[in-house]
């Protein structure tokens, strides 16, 4: 019987010969990710647990992205207590303004095809982009792994996603994610594996594919997954070894379901507000009158996000009464973008562009909005209040569609 | 078996809505508990009593990972959160912090906030309105978390 791609890592991680859905297994956590807004909570919760070291320092990352730089009195306390805790138990890996930790965990090479990975954050599934398998926790369990180094998991179920042919231009990875998560609902893959394949997930960068991952877990799952290619290989800086070449879902591998599309019936959408999978055309969304627009975070703040918004709004001056605010997802994607002239494109039409981080995605920071307010944004929540108060109106789009709500102060469809 | 009020709440009830992301810099649940809901009904901190019950939909805490929102509702005595189904990070948090979490399919839809109902965790029996709900029962290991009062504790028995 053939093998579905998380079964075959968690039998390559825990040496079990069996490994069915339903199984409750241990896993070896080959990397940990933990951010600034729970590192306190982590740091007490496993002196609480009474450990003495950290079980393996090498393997965790600790990153500063949600409070940086600090916006309200005493986020700097979550500086100190993570830099406390990482002297004290020898961390090494330490981002203090690199970006937002699920960008930097690939973009640094914390993370490899086949991997395990856990981080106190739900968008952490983001690392199935190159075939690792890697689910958001809390900080007790996070605590945990810290002292142990392992974690038990039930193996999941998969959905396979088979995407064939060539998405239409106006068309971004953006769109079909959207898409998915309206036709599974907000809760069609809770607790799942998604796995994504098709010609079209094969032609797509690795950075398109991170867009997907991360808001698998908007439609529940605990995971997806991609199969590790050689443009994994070539983002990862390796050579892929036989295991993670044979990271692909078996012909006789048994799915509880499959879902197919055809690239070219794709068309660009919007989650309305304030429900990820309230999904529409952005056609039939035409006409409402917005007020600001935010294109960054770990969803769509990459470098081909910032790209295809340049290539909207080259030449062109974003609505009077408009704010557009860009926020690279990290600081490496902010200097290239500074090199290929992208940032004087997105300037020059008057973009606000902030310095990377989580910024206005988790409401904390850089372009809060008000009652009555609506926003176009390219992050992974729509949810009530996320980005200001409770009447604020959040539309989620792919960066394409935003950069044309942006020029028109309304929304309409990318040309 | 424990008696107490229902809080009910709706599908898809997100972590934001538990505890807003605002107030997770506070510095510890006791100060965040009177935040809980906040959103949707800001007197639900001064109504609820310990042993009072949180009733919800399908897909209860959907969205981030935060820890804090069972957290709030544990501080705030909750003594369990029925649903139809719930979002895994949150599933997982409720057993590690020993906060009961139950899936009951049929209840949700019965009663309303205010109802009143009692609930057998070991039995996995709820009953409400003179009428008893079967839930499904945790698995063994999830079992035993939750019967040694969490993950702390139960990781302190193996150590």
């Amino acid at each position: 019987m053939g093998y579905t791609i998380i079964e075959k890592i968690i039998r390559h991680n825990t040496g079990a010969q069996n490994v069915k859905p339903g199984d409750i297994v241990t896993v070896k956590a080959d990397r940990v990710m933990i951010h600034d807004i729970f590192i306190p909570f982590v740091a007490d919760k496993f002196e609480e647990m009474g450990f003495k070291k950290l079980w393996d320092p090498d393997k965790a990352v600790l990153i500063y992205d949600h409070l940086v730089p600090a916006s309200q009195l005493d986020d700097t306390r979550h500086f100190r207590i993570g830099d406390a805790f990482a002297a004290k138990y020898g961390m090494k890996h330490v981002h203090r303004s690199d970006g937002i930790c699920h960008q930097l965990m690939t973009e640094a090479g914390y993370v490899k095809p086949g991997d395990v990975v856990f981080g106190t954050d739900s968008h952490t599934t983001t690392y199935g982009c190159v075939g690792a398998f890697s689910s958001g926790i809390g900080y007790t369990e996070m605590a945990s792994i810290l002292g142990t180094g392992t974690m038990w998991i039930k193996v999941p179920e998969t959905i396979k996603v088979v995407i064939e042919g060539k998405l239409p231009e106006d068309v971004m990875s953006k769109d079909i994610i959207l898409r998915l998560i309206g036709d599974l609902g907000a809760d069609g893959a809770t607790y799942l594996a998604l796995e994504f394949t098709g010609s079209t997930v094969e032609e797509m960068s690795v950075s398109s594919r991170m867009t997907i991952a991360n808001m698998a877990v908007e439609a529940g799952a605990k995971c997806a997954l991609f199969t590790p290619d050689e443009k994994t290989a070539e983002y990862c800086e390796i050579k892929l070894n036989e295991f993670q070449k044979s990271l692909t879902g078996d012909e006789d591998a048994v799915y509880k379901k499959v879902i197919r599309y055809r690239a070219e019936d794709f068309v660009p959408v919007m989650a309305c507000p304030s429900q990820v999978d309230k999904i529409k055309p952005v056609s039939e969304l035409e006409g409402i009158a917005i007020d600001q627009v935010f294109i960054g975070s770990c969803t769509n703040g990459r470098l081909e996000d910032l790209a295809a918004a340049a290539g909207v709004l080259k030449g062109k001056k974003v609505a009077d009464y408009v704010k557009l605010i860009v926020t690279p997802a990290s600081r490496k994607i902010y200097q290239e973008a500074m090199d290929q002239g992208i940032m004087e494109i997105l300037s020059e039409a008057g973009a606000i562009i902030t310095h990377p981080g989580c910024g206005l995605c988790c409401g904390r920071t850089g372009g809060i909005l008000s009652d009555g307010e609506r926003v176009v944004a390219t992050n992974n929540r729509n949810f009530l209040g996320r980005m200001g108060t409770n009447k604020v109106e959040i539309y989620l789009a792919s960066p394409k569609t935003a950069a044309a709500c942006a020029l028109a102060g309304r929304i309409v469809s990318a040309e | 078996m424990p008696t107490g009020a229902i809080f009910k709440f709706h599908n898809d009830l997100d972590t934001d809505q538990i505890i807003g992301s605002q107030y997770l810099l506070l510095p510890d649940l006791e100060e965040m508990k009177v935040h809980t809901f906040e959103s949707l009904d800001p007197d639900f901190p001064k109504k609820v009593k310990a042993g009072d019950y949180v009733v919800g939909g399908e897909n209860f805490g959907c969205g981030s990972s935060r820890e804090q929102a069972p957290g709030v509702l544990k501080a705030l005595g909750v003594e369990a959160v029925i649903a139809k189904s719930f979002a895994r990070i949150f599933f997982r948090n409720a057993i590690n912090i020993g906060l009961p979490v139950i899936v009951c399919k049929e209840l949700p839809d019965d009663v309303n906030t205010g109802d009143v109902m009692e609930l057998s965790l070991s039995e996995g029996i709820v009953k409400a309105k003179g009428k008893e709900y079967s839930c499904t029962k945790l698995p063994e290991y999830m079992q035993n978390i939750l019967n040694q009062g969490g993950l702390i504790a139960s990781l302190n028995k193996e150590v």
